[in-house]
């Protein structure tokens, strides 16, 4: 396979606190490529977080390097600003602008980044507001939408930029057991529509039916990585097995 | 005998009004002192809000992002603008307003004969201190991950804190910033002690000429009361809309 098909390298990321006390990566490398939903799973503490938020530099990794569309995103003269407006981010809390209405929320970005006027703008906001069932909330502020709605208003808001990948940070760690479904379905369409997505979850069920590669990560490393099938049916390490074993 | 007597007081007071304030155009003294009055806060307080925000910006991106930033140009400038923000709020929170008032007319600007500019300085520089740091906590309340989705979405470090971090900040703290305006407006009041004649010398040089303290003293309470009284009635407007506009 050509080199060109991968999005995201990512070369022995390494991130240190304390001066090396504590190890959240402690080498990660792996490739991401164009259309893969990468499912990274692990015990808490495993680095699987901080391994997400750095691929936007969300978290400045200690050393390694990461190649975004073949640039080094950790190189100093990199518009780091430029390469965010391409990556996506849903975060667990979901983090909405409670200020903004729904509609603002989505056209703040492309209107002030990327140029666009607030009809263009607003145009693509209420055709992804209806993909997601939310068509008609877009006056609403956040503070009047449940948690699954406002997810998945925060799916829409990152995807309004157009971005070549998604990152998901936990999406659904923080609903209501009736409200994961309806994020997880959006998820689900995303996937089959073609976005790269990389997304941290402990929903097993969306690694096995969702997932192109799950990866299993430990002590800031990956420990193993493969297909759904792979991963869930015939773990190899030890870790994993027992880790599956409390999960599953 | 009753009525003889406050009908005497009536016409006691009636004769201390127009010799206070009728006579000689006094009332116009006052006009011109709370005009002054008026001047000197509304200039300082913008003063105090511009310093404010840049030294409230000034201290939370340094505690926010001094461990994050790379040995370089950025963050030793960063380094240097909270030392010296450090040592200004060290100094304006540490001294008396008068002592500062006194300083900046006597020594530093010692030369300016135009008072009013002076003491607009003077309280602008002192009330910044006090706004930098309400600014500051506004800034602190709001939760991080308003930052991290700002930044995920590509907005640079100044445009998250414009469009998402300081619309919310300023609203938790609307509020203190209105009491800050409050003090400002009643603390200008010592401007009669660089030869300013504001609001309350005003009614200090009336007493002076008539003798006659009570209506000129009162007067001057009573306007401030009411200047106060109808800011914190639009503020309380203020409020109110801004809150409608989440729901």
């Amino acid at each position: 396979m050509s080199d060109n098909n991968v999005l995201i390298s990512v070369n022995d990321l390494k991130k240190h606190y304390k001066g090396g006390e504590i190890k959240a990566l402690d080498g990660v490398t792996t490739d991401i490529k164009k259309g893969e939903v990468v499912v990274i799973i692990g015990p808490s503490g495993s680095g699987k977080s901080t391994f997400l938020r750095s691929l936007n530099l969300l978290e400045r990794p200690t050393s390694g390097h990461i190649l975004f569309d073949g640039i080094d995103i950790t190189d100093k003269s990199t518009d780091i600003n430029k390469l965010r407006m391409k990556m996506g981010m849903v975060f667990q809390h979901f983090n909405l602008f409670p200020h903004l209405s729904i509609l603002n929320n989505m056209t703040l970005a492309p209107m002030k980044l990327l140029g666009k006027s607030k009809e263009e703008a607003e145009k693509r906001a209420n055709e992804l507001l209806k993909k997601v069932a939310l068509g008609d909330r877009g006056n609403s502020f956040p503070s009047q939408l449940s948690g699954g709605q406002k997810q998945r208003i925060a799916i829409v808001r990152a995807l309004a930029m157009d971005p070549e990948v998604l990152l998901f940070d936990e999406p659904t760690s923080a609903l209501d057991p009736e409200m994961v479904g309806e994020v997880l379905d959006v998820m689900k369409e995303l996937a089959k529509s073609g976005m790269t997505m990389v997304c941290v979850t402990h929903e097993m069920g969306f690694a096995k039916e969702v997932a192109t590669r799950v990866i299993f990560m430990a002590d800031g490393k990956i420990v193993e990585e493969g297909t759904p099938k792979e991963i869930f049916e015939n773990p190899t390490n030890d870790r994993l097995k027992s880790f599956l074993a409390k999960v599953l | 005998m009753l009525m003889l007597s406050i009908g005497d007081w009536f016409s006691k007071l009636k004769s201390d009004f127009i010799l206070n304030f009728v006579q000689d155009d006094r009332y116009k003294l006052i006009l011109s002192g709370l005009g002054s009055t008026l001047v000197i806060t509304f200039f300082a307080a913008i003063l105090g809000i511009l310093l404010g925000i840049i030294l409230a910006l000034v201290r939370s991106s340094h505690d926010k992002m001094i461990d994050e930033l790379r040995p370089g140009f950025g963050k030793g400038l960063l380094k240097v603008a909270n030392f010296i923000a450090n040592i200004y709020l060290t100094i304006i929170r540490g001294t008396p307003m008068v002592v500062q008032l006194l300083i900046a007319y006597f020594i530093i600007f010692a030369s300016s004969n135009n008072g009013v500019i002076v003491a607009i300085i003077a309280f602008g520089i002192n009330s910044g201190a006090y706004v930098a740091e309400i600014v500051r906590s506004g800034i602190m309340s709001i939760d991080n991950g308003q930052f991290e989705a700002g930044r995920s979405l590509g907005f640079n470090y100044i445009q998250t804190m414009v469009y998402i971090v300081l619309p919310q900040a300023f609203k938790n703290i609307l509020p203190a910033l209105a009491n800050e305006f409050i003090v400002l407006l009643k603390e200008t009041s010592v401007a009669g002690y660089v030869a300013i004649v504001d609001l309350t010398k005003a009614g200090d040089k009336i007493r002076g000429i008539t003798f006659s303290p009570f209506m000129p003293l009162l007067a001057v309470a009573l306007i401030y009361l009411i200047l106060v009284t109808i800011f914190s009635r639009l503020v309380n407007i203020l409020e109110r809309r801004l809150r409608n506009n989440e729901r």
